[in-house]
């Protein structure tokens, strides 16, 4: 790779969606912004190796995905009203070029409107990686194990319905923001857990990452969006440690902790406390601190769990559910002893709604193991084994089921 | 951009009590007084229904409505917004969003294909 090369991918992975947005305002045509807008990258990786890059790069991108749109424009012969409109438009300037910018910017608008609720999540997924994270069809396809036709349509779709239902291109007003953010923060971690533990995909998670940097830059108040990328951050800052070199399973006490990230640990903890002073706390934020406990804990003795059982009981509080009781009854057991814990497990097992969820079915026989009912423990050892959906976690739980004292 | 407003009953939802749904009268002189809402009519129920195709030339008819779902529509209303965002605030303000179904269709501009 030349270096023009390499800085071109670099201005690519920060200009796209705001080349991206900036031409969906100029044009409210999604797929004609997203076609100029590679049309100028394409053009730039022809003539910058020879000419040198300019200056003002992401201007340059602009100007000529801008001459590009009219060009296109013209061609399908547009009406003539909209193409005077668009080439009358001054000329639209982006800001220069830096590095890791926190200048807040036109893709906190393109990020709200491929996430409006009146898409389907989805689409809003896929909307949100093509036109912001500039994926490919083809690479979000393979992301989502979904064939490229069905992932081109589902894009399709999604445009169409945000240009024919006339949802807004913008930054929703003050009083919608506390109903539309949250739908923003759940597709970014939901990218990123759909790249989470999976090598092939880390691009999910640095994405997602890297456009909760792109919120919490323009949105510095807003205590959810903090937690979201400290709640991103000290996961990722641990991912590489989650599975050993022949992929079974490491459990956290297990894990090398010399091995996770310290820089981003520190982080994650420090966005964490800014965003809980606010005093605003919401289950972003509550996640990030359960996290930043693992996180910190020098040894795994050292964990804090009383606090992060408490923590788990706000988190209850807020957004009641059975994976959050079973993580408290866990929280809970660590903290308190495996008999406080069982009461708790006993009444998400009884709920009936997480039958099928072999987690709740691997704590339920750890605890029991652990009060020294081994032939009740057994049982639901092997409830968890057929339904554990990965090998690595299946190896883990044969092995617990042969540890166990021979029942009588 | 103006939208087609179907409102529609939900038999499958019992609201628990009172829980405190607007009034369809203040509904209507808000919408109307801020030029929102260009027409509205309550239809009668898919029993006083009657579905035409033609055929072959021929006129079929059938006594009730043409697809059977859940959802009966109880009226319409055409509504005047600046976008979506303020047609689905003035369909949440509807008493029937509160106990029935609202479903939003933009129109579908004379000059676009």
């Amino acid at each position: 790779m030349t270096p023009e090369r390499d800085l071109i991918a670099e201005i690519y992975a920060d200009g796209w969606s705001r080349i991206v947005a900036i031409m969906i305002r100029l044009t409210r045509d999604w797929s004609l912004a997203e076609e100029c807008t590679q049309d100028a990258f394409a053009r730039a990786l022809h003539t910058w190796p020879t000419s040198g890059v300019p200056d003002q790069p992401l201007a340059w991108l602009t100007t000529t995905a801008r001459r590009r749109a009219i060009d296109r424009m013209r061609r399908a012969a547009t009406e003539a009203a909209k193409l005077k409109e668009v080439a009358a438009a001054v000329e639209p300037q982006p800001p220069p070029y830096v590095r890791d910018s926190q200048i807040p910017d036109e893709r906190l608008e393109l990020m709200f409107t491929c996430c409006h609720p009146s898409l389907n999540l989805d689409a809003q997924v896929a909307l949100t990686l093509r036109s912001l994270a500039g994926m490919s069809t083809a690479e979000i396809a393979r992301a989502f194990l979904v064939p490229e036709r069905t992932m081109g349509q589902r894009l399709f779709r999604a445009k169409q319905k945000v240009a024919h239902a006339g949802i807004p291109f913008r930054v929703p007003p003050a009083h919608l923001l506390p109903e539309r953010l949250p739908a923003v923060l759940h597709v970014l971690y939901l990218l990123f857990n759909a790249g989470y533990g999976d090598p092939q995909k880390t691009r999910l998670c640095a994405e997602a990452i890297r456009l909760a940097r792109v919120l919490t830059a323009a949105m510095p108040d807003e205590p959810e969006a903090l937690g979201v990328l400290a709640l991103m951050l000290l996961h990722d800052a641990r991912q590489t440690t989650r599975v050993d070199a022949a992929g079974a399973l490491v459990l956290l006490a297990d894990q090398d902790r010399t091995q996770w990230n310290a820089a981003q640990i520190a982080e994650g903890a420090a966005l964490c406390e800014r965003a809980l002073r606010r005093r605003r706390a919401g289950p972003m934020q509550l996640q990030a601190a359960i996290a930043a406990c693992h996180a910190t804990a020098p040894t795994a003795a050292d964990t804090d769990w009383a606090q992060i059982a408490g923590l788990y009981a706000h988190l209850a509080s807020l957004h009641p559910g059975p994976v959050v009781e079973l993580n408290r009854a866990v929280a809970v057991s660590m903290a308190d002893g495996p008999e406080a814990a069982l009461p708790l497990i006993e009444a998400v097992a009884a709920s009936g709604r997480l039958d099928d969820y072999h987690l709740l079915h691997a704590t339920r026989a750890d605890l029991l193991r652990r009060t020294g009912r081994a032939a009740e423990a057994a049982d639901s050892y092997r409830a968890a084994l057929r339904l554990a959906p990965t090998e690595a976690e299946r190896s883990f739980l044969r092995g617990r089921l042969a540890d166990l004292p021979p029942q009588s | 951009m103006r939208y087609l407003m179907l409102v529609c009953t939900d038999p499958t939802y019992r609201p628990d009590g009172d829980d405190g749904a607007p009034d369809v009268d203040d509904w209507v002189a808000e919408m109307d007084g801020k030029g929102i809402r260009l027409m509205g009519e309550r239809v009668r129920p898919a029993s006083d229904a009657t579905t035409v195709r033609v055929r072959n030339r021929e006129v079929l008819l059938t006594d009730g409505p043409y697809a059977e779902t859940k959802d009966h529509i109880a009226g319409f209303d055409i509504l005047e917004c600046a976008d979506l965002d303020e047609a689905i605030e003035v369909a949440a303000k509807h008493p029937m969003a509160w106990g029935g179904v609202i479903e939003l269709r933009p129109f579908w501009p004379a000059d676009e294909d």
